[in-house]
């Protein structure tokens, strides 16, 4: 009997000749769903850039392909992106090995404090190191100059070089975890027969265990790559003022600049379409250099492995460790907070200059707390439909696979791919008034409308693993027990994948939380994201403001998080 | 014969955050000689794979010496530690271990890239473990493709590849279906005639490991129990654990009194045994269920009568109550009981053991949980 997944072939067909089947409606429910999220939006901007009122018009695309600030800026996206997914790979690859496989001090703990830069939101990061080493006004710039009597700034953060160091800090752990948990999966009687066989501990490294973990590596560094070609804060933070643009600032630089007219908007999808062409080229070119091979390293007993002794090195690499924690998660918090206590941005850092001034004034200005409330909004709503939504499409795609699964999974695999600046501009086009009268434009709507195409994948990858795990025989034994289709459903498989559908949640309301990428393109007066709302405090010159606002925001984060960890915890199932 | 493996007063001592400090091997002394097959056999955690780990260099020892091939390899008092690369040994383990990123051909000839041997050197060598390992015209495929039985194979090759002279295995047939692992184990001994290593045997199967070896070693809960030869360890099993674990077995516990064995709680028939003359008051009598004679009531022996009947493939199964304990007898078919038929049984040369200790049932217990 062949199976389909969920219910045996000849179940699924009995169903289907009995009544409406459920499956179809429920496909047919994805399928308009995904093409009113994603496909739209991605066709508009097709459109937009290649035709003007219905017809072919290629003038507008050469002229911005061949302007000299956009092949500058697309020059610039490609070297940040390439440096940061380079150095940030290496970094998470060492920092991996030296807590998976070597006998490092303080190896729980470290672990745990390893995923900090994972939530520390990269834009705040970039804010806290131009505070420091702003090229005019850094603070530890102008310490420096004052301790060694220098005639310039030592150091320039504002350059190619700055965007690169601050993106890698916050960007290495996407490497970082992939690897740790390939390390801790893999059987280590495959490092001890290369040692049997004569290697050295270092030949081990080299020939066994880094080609071993070579598809976590690459499917680590892929994610940097794409983050960092899409991303718009810590270039945006740092270069905007240099006139170092990147593709996704220079799309909000156009727009910006237009007013937010038609015109700016098709520049913007023009644009949008180079930057899309260039995370294409860049898949293609990692899919070359790293080729992920698909083997199984997770069999055998589980022995712990034998770690490496550091010896010598052990308390120097357990200091640089921490000091690299320090530099990337303690130094900018201490210096975003230090900053929102100051009662004008330039005074020294010294006591008496200290005031609550900065969060009183945030805070009884209008448009704060509707920042957070529209980001609760927003990230919880996107959260919720995300997660019901990913689920459906999941199941679709792994237990009832109609045909054309292969277009829907990559549909909604789709936006992983496309940068959210790319995104926010299809969104514009698609829903300002131009199709069947939909107008959302300025509007919390919008913004919802993006989160849900941007986020969609994160949960149904989540419900996908988790589906795969329920075998087929579980619906079927409830059949057997009396059970319909949809009661089978309804109280087996879905309590069996609750918890991964709350994770997927999670997944998506906290890095939603935060997000600016997409909201900096769609808010509207009454709708700006806490996100948005720091980015135009600190735009706006109002430093210790946005340092206060930023403040808040970490606590807001650390404290979601903790919840987050809390109730995740325990949870049973799949 | 020399002894080309030796170890004296091996000791190895974990500390658990759960169950505290836990003695894994327990002064291990043993001598394996050259061109011996020598099994390790017990269940898990009796400290089989723990001494293994130590012989290869993976586990530093808490006390004592290990010697390879008359150089010492590892030593406590000495401070001496030469690590697993340098100890020129085979090995194969249980879940193969052969590297899925490399092929069949590069997989055997890694060992020898090791040693910056020349490259037709290494083709010649190679091409002649796989022709050994029959895996000759698979030197392209990845692991990845390959069954078990081959990348088990594979993991073969690589070991020979360096005609090393110890070999030890690492339950390397308990991953392998049943059919396999006998040809396997052919395999294997046809290898060591061939190349006339050594070999260490890690197991818990004690068919297998009465098949394979020349000598054997059973351990339990860290301690050695036995080392013997596979037909004196079944025949002449030191103590209650060593029997149970060898074959099929079957006990009686018994009290003394006068001279003659009463079923513990029944005194008023004897079993028909010689008691030996250093029996403590309780005493254990152990012996296999294909041993005992079943006669019709009135020939001599121990009369009861015959609770259960099991028909199995090739004999007949009888539980027989002696007391209030029930003794299990197998015999040929051709001796045909019914079910509360009375009868009598005979034991022949049971063996006698000290009466169960109930410390050592509990440590047994509190391992378990590790």
């Amino acid at each position: 009997m062949k199976k389909i997944g969920g219910v045996s072939a000849e179940l699924a067909a009995v169903d289907g000749r009995k009544r409406l089947n459920m499956d179809k409606v429920m496909t047919a429910v994805c399928f308009v769903l995904l093409m009113i999220i994603v496909v739209i939006p991605i066709v508009m901007i097709i459109y937009n850039a290649f035709f003007y009122e219905g017809k072919l018009e290629v003038g507008m695309f050469v002229e911005q392909l061949t302007e000299p600030n956009n092949l500058g800026a697309m020059w610039n996206t490609l070297k940040i992106a390439i440096f940061t997914t380079i150095l940030g790979t290496i970094m998470g690859v060492f920092y991996a090995w030296l807590l998976g496989r070597s006998d490092i001090p303080a190896k729980g703990l470290m672990r745990a404090l390893f995923n900090i830069p994972y939530m520390f939101p990269p834009f705040l990061g970039a804010m806290a190191w131009d505070m420091m080493f702003n090229g005019r006004s850094g603070y530890i710039n102008k310490w420096l100059v004052n301790l060694f009597g220098l005639s310039s700034m030592p150091i320039n953060i504002n350059s190619v070089g700055g965007i690169v160091f601050v993106e890698v800090s916050y960007y290495f752990p996407f490497v970082f975890m992939q690897v740790v948990s390939a390390l801790e999966r893999m059987d280590p009687t495959l490092e001890e027969s290369a040692r049997i066989a004569g290697a050295k501990q270092r030949q081990v490294i080299w020939k066994i265990t880094l080609p071993l973990v070579k598809p976590a590596i690459s499917a680590g560094a892929l994610l940097i790559l794409t983050t960092s070609l899409a991303h718009f804060g810590v270039p945006a933070i740092l270069g905007y003022a240099k006139r170092i643009y990147t593709l996704p600032t220079r799309i909000y630089e156009v727009i910006y600049n237009s007013g937010g007219s038609f015109d700016g908007i098709r520049q913007g999808a023009a644009i949008s379409v180079m930057l899309v062409v260039v995370v294409a080229l860049a898949l293609i070119l990692q899919n070359r250099i790293l080729s992920s091979g698909s083997y199984d390293i997770i069999k055998g007993k589980s022995m712990r492995p034998t770690l490496i002794k550091l010896r010598g090195a052990k308390i120097p690499l357990f200091l640089l460790a921490i000091f690299t924690l320090v530099m990337i998660v303690i130094v900018p918090l201490v210096m975003i907070v230090l900053i929102s206590f100051l009662k004008a941005y330039g005074l020294p850092l010294e006591f008496k200059n200290f005031t609550f001034a900065q969060y009183e004034k945030v805070f009884s200005a209008n448009g704060t707390i509707a920042s957070i409330r529209n980001s609760l909004f927003v990230s919880i709503t996107a959260g919720i439909i995300c997660m019901f939504l990913g689920t459906l499409v999941a199941y679709v795609v792994q237990k009832i696979k109609p045909k054309g699964k292969g277009v829907l999974e990559v549909i909604s695999m789709l936006p992983y791919a496309i940068p959210g600046t790319v995104l926010s501009i299809g969104v514009i086009l698609a829903w300002s008034g131009r199709i069947a009268g939909i107008n959302l434009y300025n509007t919390i709507w919008i913004i919802l409308v993006a989160y849900l195409a941007r986020y969609l994948s994160f949960s149904m990858k989540t419900s996908s693993a988790a589906l795969l795990q329920v075998h087929s025989s579980l619906e079927e034994a409830a059949r057997v027990c009396g059970a319909s289709h949809t009661e089978g459903l309804a109280d087996i498989t879905l309590p069996l994948i609750r918890p991964a559908m709350v994770s997927g949640f999670f997944l998506i309301f906290l890095p939603a939380m935060r997000e600016v990428t997409t909201s900096i393109l769609l808010y509207g007066p009454y709708t700006r994201t806490l996100g948005v709302q720091i980015y135009s405090l600190r735009d706006a010159g109002m430093i210790p403001q946005a340092a206060a606002l930023a403040t808040v925001a970490i606590g807001i984060i650390i404290v979601l998080n903790t919840i987050v960890t809390k109730l995740t915890k325990d949870k049973k199932g799949v | 014969m020399a002894d080309q493996i030796v170890l004296n007063h091996v000791t190895k001592r974990f500390t658990t955050k759960t169950l505290g400090d836990i003695v894994a091997v327990d002064d291990f002394n043993l001598s394996v000689h050259e061109g011996e097959c020598f099994s390790f056999l017990g269940p898990s955690g009796c400290g089989k794979s723990t001494t293994l780990r130590m012989i290869a260099g993976f586990e530093d020892l808490t006390e004592g010496e290990i010697e390879l091939c008359g150089r010492l390899v590892s030593s406590k008092k000495k401070n001496l530690y030469i690590p697993p690369e340098e100890r020129g040994l085979g090995m194969v383990f249980q879940a193969f271990a052969v590297w899925p990123h490399m092929n069949v051909f590069e997989n055997v000839a890694f060992p020898l890239r090791i040693q910056k041997i020349n490259k037709t050197e290494i083709d010649k060598r190679v091409k002649e473990a796989l022709h050994h390992t029959s895996l000759t015209g698979l030197e392209k495929v990845f692991p990845g493709d390959l069954s078990g039985g081959q990348q088990q194979r594979i993991a073969l090759a690589r070991a020979i590849v360096t005609n090393p002279k110890v070999m030890l295995l690492d339950e390397p047939l308990s991953n392998l279906d049943p059919k396999l692992r006998e040809t396997m184990r052919f395999e294997i001994k046809a290898l060591q005639r061939k190349f006339n290593f050594t070999i260490i045997f890690v197991t818990h199967d004690q068919s297998e490991a009465m098949a394979i070896s020349d000598r054997m070693m059973v351990c339990d809960m860290g301690k050695i129990m036995q080392i013997d030869t596979p037909e004196n360890l079944y025949n002449k099993p030191c103590n209650r654990f060593v029997h149970n674990f060898l074959g099929e077995s079957t006990f009686i516990n018994v009290v003394i009194r006068d001279g003659k064995a009463y079923p513990k709680g029944h005194l008023d028939q004897p079993l028909d045994l010689k008691v030996p003359l250093d029996a403590a008051e309780e005493m254990v009598v152990a012996t296999r269920p294909n041993e005992i004679a079943l006669t019709g009531p009135g020939e001599g022996g121990f009369a009861t009568h015959i609770e259960k009947r099991i028909f199995l493939t090739d004999r007949t199964e009888y539980l027989v109550p002696v007391g209030d304990q029930l003794l299990k007898v197998q015999t040929p078919h051709r001796i045909a009981f019914s079910q509360g038929e009375a009868c009598s049984v005979h034991l022949v040369e049971p063996m006698w053991y000290p009466a169960d200790d109930e410390a050592a049932e509990k440590e047994r217990a509190r391992r378990q949980l590790v």
